[in-house]
């Protein structure tokens, strides 16, 4: 490979006018002649759109006919497009990241659309920044990693067991470890499922059933995770089963380890009078058949959640629950009178608006609280409740007496989510529950290559969309097994062994455990861990760092090309 | 002429700088003053960058990352805190006005916030006027004094005080104690001033051997001072005696890594 250092930059420009979208407020032709003009800038053109196949070939044909070795491109954001060109220089022969993008549309053009003039000055400014960078620039390289070809599944709940079977249907070998004697999680506890009232335990034993007999699928219940080392691909994972250790060799790792049903300790009486119940406590009185006929039902939706302070989230699945189970006991004993005080109703889709028109139809009665006038809820000396609430539709306060009061409470994180955070080296999103890479763009895979989640834990969800979660994290887990290697990232750190004292800033510093002192006390960075963010660089006290791509060099030119002239 | 400042920005990639994408796609308008400079996490980014910056004369600089709890690299943004904490202690010590220098939290999806922030930050720095290190005069006692706090953010001890903050406040140190957050920001503002003084007195006597007496006259520092400070500065290596001018010393740095 040819030494970048030595090599005199010649940096091709090519600057879009994105239709009207840049060219109808910034001067395109002006900023090119400008950039012909910038140190080391070989060559400059204009395009009406250099995404388009025919800019994308002007830049190929631009990099052999003048022999450039760095591209510019002044368009759009690097966030959406900078994948597309690398790959045109690629193509081109030319290294993808000896390739710089210049932000004049969407921080430029379409931000100061009245500002011709400026704009097009701020143009040419990023135009000369981005070019400092990129005759900085250095080749890269994506080392490849082979990959194990067996995944391990954390939490044996729906969701644990769909992307498991999933998995081992794909081909792959997959360990299953579970922290409780049995398989099943929540669905275990449940009686019927709302939308389509299907019976729990058949819908447990069908999947449960598959899982045992399928020979790719190892089951360890009464297991934790203990540790984890390693990275994609390659995950030395320790699990303690009956409080022995069993090491694990593993490619991809599922979170799938659900959530727990929030307990309303001194909430509306619960615990000091029997006949406040939980749906979870409501749950197992129907399954085990002991719910006596009720002359009425008040429940209360959004205790403990949707709060100002604390936990402020909405758990989505409450509403629908409370009316499943309104519409069982209605089902039961139709003289039964049934309230559901809710402060918002989020019976969203099809199958739970039609819950909803059912219960409606059914003599249901729906009364709507507001957040500053919550129910309050008293029992006399027989134990017969009290409830006071304000209706927000009559706007007057109303009273009810009940035999019995349902508080509906959310799904809150597992009381052990941290430390399962802090083992894998995910995040934790503010509410407690597991926090995706991105909630749009990748919202089943962890910032962290190789790891997933799928179900409730990563947020209160209903069974089908546990499914649907757990089926997408089976094929995204299988896609590097299924290759059997991937490409790790090029931009990460690296140390500068004579200037290294050994402090070991970094190594605590580090998020991923990317970095670990070797044998003589040295830092030492994992490149496949790396996720490079760069602060170690930004932080070590003897400057040893380099971070690749984001070098200071290169960080400081393009900041200080703005302040030229 | 009106006085537009200049301005750059360092922005992470996931939260701030798609937020200033999104404030283009919804068309926000907001004055073009700012240039930004894109790092993957605002934690890469290095005291070093932005006191270049100001030193060659930007008139503000701006910092944006993700809102705490939002990192897309888990706590990036803390160590950009904190690195932020410790320059604006810094900044102020050179006379340069520190809110030159300013931090934010964007989310990808507050194009508006962005918007808005960098409309009133430019507002700020044109009301503060041009640096005074810009231009054709510059303030030159500020830009030596610049010039010491950029060797000063280098230093060794504090980088690791930054660098290790949560760690010793949060977690034990190896004696088992924690550092209370006081008692560390106290360090942190001791070795701040105290490597400040000594950078400044390397920066001095890189130009032109000098006696205490006249070092303590241009620095505007006690004769005291600057002496308690060359006696560390020698043992580390960093000054030496030059010359012997009638029985006073004459002072001269040292190379030093
Ligand atoms: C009262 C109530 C009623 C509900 N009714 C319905 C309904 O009618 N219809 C519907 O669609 N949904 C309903 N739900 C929601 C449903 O329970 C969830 O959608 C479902 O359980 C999510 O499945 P999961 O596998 O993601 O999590 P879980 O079911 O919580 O399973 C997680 C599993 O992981 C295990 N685990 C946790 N941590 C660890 C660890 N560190 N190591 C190893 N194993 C671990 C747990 O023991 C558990 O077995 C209801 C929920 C409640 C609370």
């Amino acid at each position: 490979m040819a030494t970048p250092k030595k090599e005199i930059p010649r940096v091709g420009v090519f600057v879009c006018h994105c239709g009207i979208n840049i060219g109808g407020v910034v001067k395109v032709s002006e900023v090119v002649e400008f950039a012909k003009t910038i140190p080391d800038v070989a060559y400059a053109e204009a395009n009406l759109y250099t995404c388009s196949s025919e800019g994308i070939s002007k830049i190929k044909e631009a990099i052999k006919k003048y022999n450039l070795n760095r591209v510019v491109v002044a368009s759009c954001t690097p966030r959406t497009h900078e994948p597309l060109f690398r790959n045109a220089c690629e193509e081109a022969g030319l290294n993808k990241y000896l390739f710089e993008m210049a932000n004049i549309r969407d921080q430029c053009s379409w931000a100061h659309m009245h500002e011709p003039e400026k704009a097009t000055t701020k143009a040419k400014d990023l135009v000369k920044m981005a070019v400092a960078k990129a005759r900085l620039l250095e080749p890269q390289d994506e080392p490849e990693i082979d990959v194990t070809p067996s995944a391990l599944v954390i939490g044996g709940g729906i969701s644990g067991m769909t992307a498991a079977l999933s998995m081992a249907n794909q081909g792959f070998n997959v360990n299953i470890v579970e922290r409780e004697p049995e398989l099943g999680g929540m669905l275990a506890k449940l009686h019927m499922l709302c939308p389509n009232f299907e019976d729990a335990s058949k819908a447990l034993s069908s999947i449960v059933d598959a899982v045992k007999s399928n020979q790719k699928i190892n089951v360890l219940t009464s297991s934790e995770v203990e540790d984890v080392k390693g990275f994609i691909g390659n995950f030395d994972v320790t699990v303690k089963k009956d409080d022995k250790p069993l090491k694990l060799n593993q490619g991809t790792i599922v979170v799938a380890t659900g959530a727990e049903n929030f307990e309303p300790i001194n909430m509306y009486g619960y615990k000091s009078n029997e006949n406040v119940l939980t749906q979870m406590q409501l749950e197992k009185l129907l399954k085990t058949g002991d719910l006596r006929k009720p002359d009425k039902v008040v429940m209360i939706q959004c205790v403990g959640a949707r709060e100002e302070k604390g936990r402020q989230y909405c758990s989505r699945i409450c509403c629908g629950v409370a009316i499943k189970n309104a519409l069982i006991i209605k089902d039961l004993y139709p003289e039964t009178e049934l309230f559901i005080i809710f402060r918002d109703l989020q019976t969203y889709g099809q199958e739970y608006e039609a819950c909803y028109t059912e219960a409606r139809e059914k003599g249901v009665h729906f009364i709507k609280y507001t957040s500053s006038n919550p129910p309050e809820v008293s029992s006399n000396s027989e134990g017969k409740l009290t409830i006071k609430t304000y209706d927000a539709f009559l706007k007057e306060m109303v009273e009810l007496e009940s035999d019995l009061v349902v508080l509906s409470t959310p799904l809150i994180p597992q009381k052990d989510a941290e430390k399962l955070s802090k083992i894998l080296k995910v995040p934790l999103g503010s509410d407690g529950f597991f926090f995706e890479a991105h909630v749009k763009l990748r919202p089943i895979d962890f910032a962290t290559d190789g790891i997933f989640v799928c179900g409730s834990a990563h947020s209160p969800k209903d069974i089908s969309e546990s499914i649907s979660q757990a089926l997408g994290v089976a094929s995204r887990a299988a896609i590097p097994m299924a290759n059997k290697h991937v490409r790790a990232d090029a931009i990460t750190s690296i140390i500068n062994e004579d200037l290294c004292s050994g402090c070991g800033t970094c190594v605590r510093i580090c998020p991923y455990g990317a970095i670990q002192k070797n044998e003589i006390g040295i830092a030492q960075v994992t490149s496949v861990v790396c996720k490079g963010c760069g602060t170690c660089a930004a932080s070590c006290p003897e400057k040893a760092i380099t971070m690749r791509h984001f070098t200071d060099d290169q960080i400081t030119a393009q900041a200080l090309a703005a302040l030229e002239g | 002429m009106e006085f537009e400042p200049k301005i750059v920005g360092f922005l992470c990639n996931w939260c701030s700088y798609a937020g200033a994408d999104l404030a283009g796609v919804s068309r926000i308008q907001y004055p073009p003053n700012i240039r930004i400079v894109r790092v993957m996490c605002s934690g890469r980014i290095d005291p070093d960058f932005i006191l270049e910056t100001l030193i060659h004369g930007a008139d503000g600089v701006l910092v944006m990352g993700c809102h705490p709890g939002d990192c897309h690299y888990i706590e990036g943004n803390l160590h950009a805190e904190r690195k932020a904490k410790m320059l604006r202690n810094l900044i102020a010590e050179t006379g340069l006005e520190p809110e030159r220098m300013h931090l934010e939290w964007v989310s990808a999806s507050e194009g508006a916030r962005f918007a808005q922030l960098v409309k009133e930050f430019t507002d700020r720095i044109t009301k503060l006027g041009p640096s005074p290190i810009s231009g054709e005069n510059p303030n030159k006692v500020i830009l030596e004094n610049l010039l010491a706090a950029k060797r000063t953010a280098g230093d060794f001890r504090l980088r690791v005080i930054v660098g290790r903050e949560r760690e010793l406040v949060e977690d034990k140190n190896a004696y088992g104690e924690k550092v209370p957050q006081e008692k560390l920001d106290e360090l942190l503002s001791e070795a701040i001033k105290t490597e400040y003084t000594r950078n400044r007195i390397y920066n001095m006597l890189e130009k032109e051997s000098l006696s205490v007496r006249e070092l303590s006259k241009r620095l505007d520092l006690s004769t005291q001072d600057v002496l308690t400070n060359i006696v560390v500065m020698r043992k580390k290596g960093m000054l030496g005696v030059e010359r012997i001018e009638g029985t006073t010393p004459i002072y001269m740095s040292l190379e030093v890594r």
